[in-house]
């Protein structure tokens, strides 16, 4: 599958935009990635291991939390998945 | 000081943007290209606020909108280089709620004031440093191109 990088953590994946893997989970491809790019890890996972709260996973148009397997869910060769880091803010 | 290169499209569309939500935020991405120099973003993207509860000064992009924003980005060739809100009736310097909420590392945030219903200021921030825990936000300068 490949996994679209965002801009912010490019430069922790070699400056690639994305990342091929290969992989029966999106667990399985987080775990592919960061085996390959060690230094994304601190940026995707808390020190519990878990994917840290501002960070979105999007396989193809479904938000990965949502989906009933969440990071167990199965993926196929020709799916995507999207790290979106969230955007927020405001006064005061 | 790093340096925000907007064209004068996008920056006049970011502040008109902000004029035509008043009283509420507006919000946004800029898209370009990352150059030795910084930032050259010739495209601005209007975004929906998701946070309706509270909009007069709080900003939230939905990650969905985000995916479909990149998406496109990456079919022109471009890539997510910031983003954009306003603050009705608020300086335009970032506050706590947008470093709380700043995780872009290597991005500008653009800040446009809005005086009762007037574009009055356009600052640009960088959120400098390498990991969650360093980072800040630095002032940059915006130079404008036709």
């Amino acid at each position: 599958m490949t996994i679209y990088i965002p801009t912010p953590l490019r430069p922790f994946a070699a400056g690639n935009d994305t990342v091929e893997v290969t992989a029966a989970t999106v667990a399985g491809a987080l775990d592919q990635l960061t085996q390959a790019h060690p230094d994304l890890r601190k940026h995707l996972f808390t020190s519990e291991g878990k994917v840290r709260a501002f960070v979105n996973l999007y396989l193809n148009d479904e938000d990965v939390r949502y989906l009933p397997a969440k990071e167990e869910t199965a993926i196929s060769p020709n799916d995507t998945l999207s790290i979106i880091p969230s955007i927020a803010g405001g006064t005061s | 000081m790093s340096v925000l290169h907007l064209s004068k499209a996008v920056y006049d569309a970011i502040r008109a943007h902000g004029e035509e939500t008043y009283p509420h935020e507006c919000c946004g991405a800029l898209l370009g290209q990352s150059t030795p120099d910084g930032w050259r973003i010739n495209l601005s993207v209007k975004a929906g606020n998701t946070r309706t509860d509270s909009a007069h000064n709080r900003y939230q992009i939905s990650p969905g909108e985000l995916v479909r924003i990149e998406r496109e980005a990456r079919k022109q060739g471009l890539s997510i280089g910031g983003f954009y809100h306003s603050h009705p009736d608020h300086p335009a310097q970032w506050s706590s709620t947008d470093l709380a909420e700043a995780h872009w590392l290597g991005c500008s945030y653009v800040i446009t004031a809005v005086a009762q219903g007037k574009a009055i200021l356009t600052n640009s921030f960088l959120l400098a440093g390498e990991t969650e825990e360093d980072r800040r936000f630095e002032l940059e300068t915006i130079e404008v191109t036709e």
